[in-house]
């Protein structure tokens, strides 16, 4: 009988165990989350401290959450708001963020909200790539 | 309200984007500091730059 890789000693080692997609799950939820999954606290504290800091600071200068999309634009801002996870959730449940734009540093501040989003799903997707090994830990 | 000024609100996101670039774009801790400063480096000055071309434009 032909032994599969994954039963050789070498490879077993390398193979990842489990639900490999959790700490992209648990990432995109909490910032942070995902490294400290992959027992990086370092990282994770750290990504959690730049993406929350940004979050707030949006909210801060009161930019908007998008909560529908009525155009393009709208659209790509709610793609972005959504890679905050429950940040976004928990924002649109208590009714933060402003409405419209009415100021230009609410401008800044709702790029502040979507850029959070995206750098959130930028560190989901690097917890996950440790997780499967294509990172080198 | 938090109302910073337009170079204020570059340097907060240049530092907290450089932070989670260096982190997730490098493998080991030194590179992720030394891409994390490029990074940061690069976010300020090109707005700098970027600044002073559209101030000559307008005149």
């Amino acid at each position: 009988m032909a032994a599969s890789p994954n039963n050789t000693p070498g490879a077993a080692k390398t193979a990842p165990q489990g639900f490999v997609y959790l700490p992209l799950i648990v990432g995109w939820l909490v910032p942070g989350a995902g490294h400290f999954l992959v027992r990086k606290p370092g990282r994770g504290a750290l990504l959690a401290l730049s993406i929350l800091s940004m979050f707030v600071l949006g909210l801060a200068m009161q930019g908007k959450v998008y909560s529908s999309a009525h155009d393009i634009l709208d659209i790509l801002g709610l793609v972005g708001d959504l890679g905050s996870g429950l940040l976004y959730i928990v924002s649109r449940v208590l009714g933060l963020g402003a409405d419209s734009v009415q100021i230009t540093t609410a401008d800044y501040g709702t790029r502040f909200i979507v850029i959070a989003g995206l750098l959130n799903v930028i560190a989901a997707v690097d917890a996950h790539n440790l997780r499967t090994g294509r990172k080198p830990a | 309200m938090f109302a910073p000024s337009h170079f204020t609100a570059v340097l907060l996101f240049a530092l907290c984007a450089s932070v989670v670039f260096g982190i997730t774009q490098r493998e080991t801790p030194q590179r992720m500091v030394r891409y994390g400063l490029y990074c940061f480096l690069l976010f300020v000055g090109s707005a700098i730059v970027l600044s002073w071309i559209m101030y000559f434009i307008a005149r």
